[in-house]
């Protein structure tokens, strides 16, 4: 089997699967759907695996290939094509594992849903959309894959579709994300106009030179043509990675069914903003300002997100503002140049994050789709396998040591403390405060759900839809099929940080795919201090991160499991601050008064006074009256005497002699 | 050459004063009769300008045909006359004025840096008196223009069936023969054979 | 001495003399027509004259040929005229308006 049909198998084998379990669910059944997908996205990640193998081997160069030229327009190629070098197959991994678990998760999940053909053939596709997106050589695959990817995510958003909650939210996403394309159109096109070329290959080649082009905009300003790239691109990723301001479809994406707020809105899809900005570290590399940008939005992110996530009840909720945390801390690496700790915190992050989210679905079939923490609390002993998973990925998720969200967070913060760039210092606070925030919603979140006391009652014959806090049956650990990608997904959480480290961060292995100027290698500086995995885990005893992971799992402790009512206390204190985080810092209310309401009322104006008014009373029948009245006073003439006509064209003839004398020289 | 500025001078003046009478009479009979004079004075200019094929022309065939025609009509239809001067005196001004301004117009061009005076377009000799007008039209006609003149002989029996096709009028109630139908019938129409026993002649 | 302009002006006379016939008889259509048989003569007047001072016997031949039409045109107008006569009682151009919308 060649190379290229090999690559070209990895994304069409989903495809396939997909096609297959959508377009002929009813013959293909309940269990060929997901075997068909199954098969499809594990031969998948068996390729992708196979070619990580080569590549670790130094059998296998980095791949920069065409397979088909849509087309040929003014001297601009428009081609599917696939550039495989270290980051992309790292990605592929990635990708495919997790989608491979979530597939196998999803058969005990969606067990009872009629909607299980439908839901495999969506998951599948997104696999596709999302290895074309990583695997793309040029900028049109990569939006293609964006936006495919963006479509999948509005479809299992809304997945329920019977649910009002559930098309708001997928609305809501599809509406945030056109925000943040927007920028990424202009972006993209920003670079065709530059560059005239969109291969990322032939762009990165010619960053270079257009260091110093400027850019006219109205009002006789002139920017820098690299800054406005990278700036537009970065918009599109703070849609796709929902980084404020564009945050807010992400926890309403909650709405979907968990796996998929696991998949797609934990660990591939949104992290496609960051793979975005690491895949053009050559053209971000030039625009330190473009950079400051990246940084502060992501410690904005980072800080504000997570403060959100201590007060929310909604289990699934409260790992999606860890998960917007998360992001930003990635965001805030690619600000420092540190694209290699970015792109090894989403790949940790994959892990885990997946491992909470499937976690967080195991606790919710056992509460029989219950939610809300207040109701849940010391399912420790019902579901064992489930509790210890999510100790695990919660441990890795405060970067407790060892762990392998350690490694990554304390590689980030380790780099932001090294970084020059204007703005770093801000973004230092951020991400050690961040350490804080996230153990206390880490482990509160741990403890209310299995530890303490149980808030809810087991009434047998409660009816099919008892009130919270009551359950028809005891809750139960869940079927295999969910428990097992949790152990699968566990393994890594666990060992993925240590064992990738070395050559992830300082071996090299991401040398040749990201491009970092000597003036802001700060991983290069943290390398020279780097003496292995184990070291550096020891050695976090000494550092400030640590001790802050630990007051956070303190201070949680003290509250959630010992006196519950201090947070009660603290709330009545504060109320203005409560207030703040409950309502997510107002961010809903202000785009539903500004932007909602302000286009409506724009809307209405426009109706009114331009399509009302202007084209209908003003063109339409404006140019009807105009005819009116003009054929209202032409038709006296034409009184329909032959004689009148004739005058007509007598009084022509002197009309055109009389130009004629005058005119003839 | 005096000779000659007489003639076109007195046909010019015959032609412009029945030229006038023609739009101004009241009766139909006297315009067409003075359309008549006004052609017969073209006839004679052409004469001068050598065209003597076309004045016979224009005399014989247009005057002899075409005005008798005119003629025929104007009897032929009783006209009140009463409703079709009305309006004479309103409309003349605005005639002359049109008119005037047409023919100044006209003449600024005529006359201006001597377009067509004689040394742009010199007099020329005159023909020799063997020359034949309608021999050389004749041969024109029948080697150049064969076409032509193959398509305006089809135009004038278009138009002889046109007038014929128009004014053609079918009364009912008219008793005429229809010499096809008689040329068709047959013997069973008119010719009835039948069938009966002899009878005695009576009284013998 | 006659020039061509001589018999050019008397064309032009005669041709603005009959578009004032058409204006002064708007009604009676029959000097209409012959008003246009005027018009037509003033035209064969100048292409005899450019015939003769050009020396090219083509004008003459076009005379021909407008004749040609002209009693073609002459025949037919007047058998119209006949028919809406005897359709119409009438030939005054005032009443016959169908035209009008």
């Amino acid at each position: 089997m060649s190379l290229q049909t090999t690559l070209l198998l990895i994304p069409l084998l989903p495809l396939g699967g997909a096609v297959l379990a959508g377009l002929f669910r009813n013959q293909v059944g309940r269990v060929g759907s997901h075997t068909v997908t199954i098969l499809g996205v594990g031969l998948s990640f068996a390729l992708s695996a196979w070619i990580l193998m080569q590549q670790i081997n130094g059998t296998l160069e980095t791949v920069n290939i065409s397979v088909y030229t849509w087309m040929i327009s003014d001297g601009i190629r428009f081609q599917v094509g696939f550039l495989i070098d270290h980051l992309t197959t790292l990605m592929m991994c990635v990708v495919t594992f997790v989608s491979l678990m979530v597939h196998i998760y999803t058969i005990g999940y969606m067990r009872d849903d009629p909607g299980y053909q439908r839901f495999f053939s969506y998951i599948a596709l997104f696999t596709f959309s999302m290895l074309m997106l990583v695997m793309s050589n040029n900028f049109m695959q990569l939006f293609f894959g964006w936006e495919a990817v963006g479509l999948v995510s509005y479809l299992l958003i809304g997945f329920w579709f019977n649910k009002e909650s559930a098309i708001k939210a997928n609305l809501k996403a599809f509406l945030v994300n056109r925000v943040g394309d927007f920028g990424f159109l202009l972006g993209i096109a920003a670079v065709l106009l530059t560059f005239d070329t969109l291969d990322y290959a032939e762009v990165f080649a010619q960053a270079g030179t257009a260091v110093d082009q400027t850019l006219s905009v109205p009002g006789g300003m002139e920017w820098n043509m690299l800054t406005f790239i990278c700036v537009c691109l970065f918009i599109g990723a703070m849609g796709k990675s929902a980084q404020a301001p564009l945050h807010v479809w992400l926890p309403d994406s909650m709405e979907g069914p968990t796996p998929i707020s696991a998949l797609i809105h934990a660990a591939t899809m949104v992290t496609a903003g960051i793979f975005m900005v690491a895949r053009m570290s050559p053209l971000f590399e030039l625009s330190d300002a473009a950079l400051s940008f990246v940084m502060l939005t992501g410690a904005v992110t980072a800080l504000s997100m997570g403060l959100i996530g201590i007060v929310q009840n909604d289990v699934k909720r409260v790992i999606a503002y860890s998960t917007l945390s998360q992001l930003g801390y990635m965001t805030v690496a690619l600000g420092v140049s540190a694209y290699s700790a970015a792109i090894f915190h989403l790949m940790t992050h994959a892990f885990f994050k997946a491992l909470l989210f499937l976690g967080a679905g195991s606790v919710i079939i056992a509460m029989h789709h219950e939610q809300d923490m207040r109701y849940m609390g010391g399912l420790r002993k019902y579901m064992p396998v489930t509790w210890l998973t999510a100790w695990v990925g919660t441990l890795a998720l405060v970067g407790f040591p060892f762990f392998a969200g350690f490694y990554s967070k304390d590689a980030i913060i380790e780099a932001v403390a090294d970084s020059h760039r204007w703005g770093s210092s801000v973004a230092y606070f951020a991400v050690v405060a961040g350490v804080l925030i996230t153990a206390i919603y880490s482990f509160r979140l741990l403890y209310l759900t299995f530890h303490g006391k149980e808030r809810f009652e087991v009434i047998h014959d409660s009816g099919d839809h008892p009130p919270s806090g009551q359950l028809a049956h005891a809750p139960k650990e869940s079927p295999l099929v969910v428990t097992i990608p949790l152990i699968l997904l566990a393994i890594p959480s666990v060992v993925i940080g240590w064992m990738t480290i070395e050559p992830v961060l300082f071996g090299g292995w991401l040398e040749d795919s990201i491009f970092v100027l000597d003036k802001n290698n700060v991983l290069a500086e943290l390398g020279e201090h780097f003496h292995g995995a184990t070291a550096m885990a020891l050695h976090s005893v000494n550092t400030l991160p640590f001790w802050l992971m630990i007051t956070g799992l303190a201070l949680a402790t003290l509250i959630y499991l010992i006196r519950p009512s201090i947070a009660d206390t603290v709330r009545n204190r504060v109320p203005f601050l409560y207030r703040l985080l409950d309502n997510k810092y107002y961010f809903d209310e202000f785009y539903q008064k500004f932007f909602a309401h302000g286009s409506v009322r724009l809307g209405r104006i426009l109706w009114h006074k331009a399509d009302a008014g202007f084209i209908d009373n003003g063109m339409v029948n404006g140019s009807a009256r105009v005819v009116e009245w003009v054929a209202a006073r032409v038709r006296r003439w034409q009184t329909g005497f032959l004689y009148d006509y004739a005058f007509a064209m007598i009084i022509g003839l002197i009309g055109i002699l009389a130009v004629w004398v005058m005119m003839a020289p | 050459m005096i000779v000659q500025e007489l003639i076109f001078y007195a046909f010019s003046l015959v032609m412009v004063f029945a030229a006038i009478a023609v739009v101004t009479v009241r009766n139909p009979i006297y315009a067409v009769l003075f359309l008549v004079l006004a052609f017969f004075s073209a006839a004679g200019i052409w004469m001068l300008l050598e065209a003597e094929f076309l004045a016979i022309i224009l005399v014989v065939v247009y005057v002899g045909a075409v005005m008798v025609l005119f003629l025929f009509v104007v009897m032929m239809l009783d006209i009140n006359l009463v409703p079709l001067k009305e309006g004479f005196t309103r409309y003349l001004p605005v005639a002359v004025l049109v008119a005037v301004a047409m023919a100044v117009e006209l003449l600024m061009v005529l006359w201006s840096r001597g377009r067509f005076g004689a040394s742009m377009f010199p007099v020329p000799a005159p023909n020799s008196s063997d020359y034949s007008n309608t021999r050389e039209l004749g041969e024109l006609l029948y080697t150049n223009y064969l076409l032509p003149f193959e398509v305006a002989g089809v135009i004038l029996l278009v138009a002889i069936i046109a007038a014929v096709a128009l004014t053609l009028r079918t009364r009912p109630g008219i008793k005429t023969q229809d010499p096809a139908a008689q040329v068709r019938t047959r013997r069973d129409e008119s010719v009835r054979l039948v069938k009966m026993k002899s009878e005695k002649p009576r009284g013998t | 001495m006659l020039t061509l302009a001589h018999f050019l002006t008397l064309g032009a006379i005669l041709f603005s003399l009959s578009i004032a016939g058409i204006f002064i008889n708007r009604k009676n259509i029959i000097i209409l027509l012959m008003c246009i048989e005027l018009m037509l003569l003033a035209v064969n007047m100048n292409f005899v004259a450019f015939s003769r001072f050009l020396g090219n016997l083509d004008g003459q031949i076009f005379v021909f040929f407008i004749l040609t039409v002209a009693a073609a045109e002459a025949g037919i107008g007047l058998a119209i005229l006949v028919v809406l006569f005897r359709n119409r009682q009438t030939i005054n151009v005032a009443e016959l308006d169908d035209l009008k919308g």
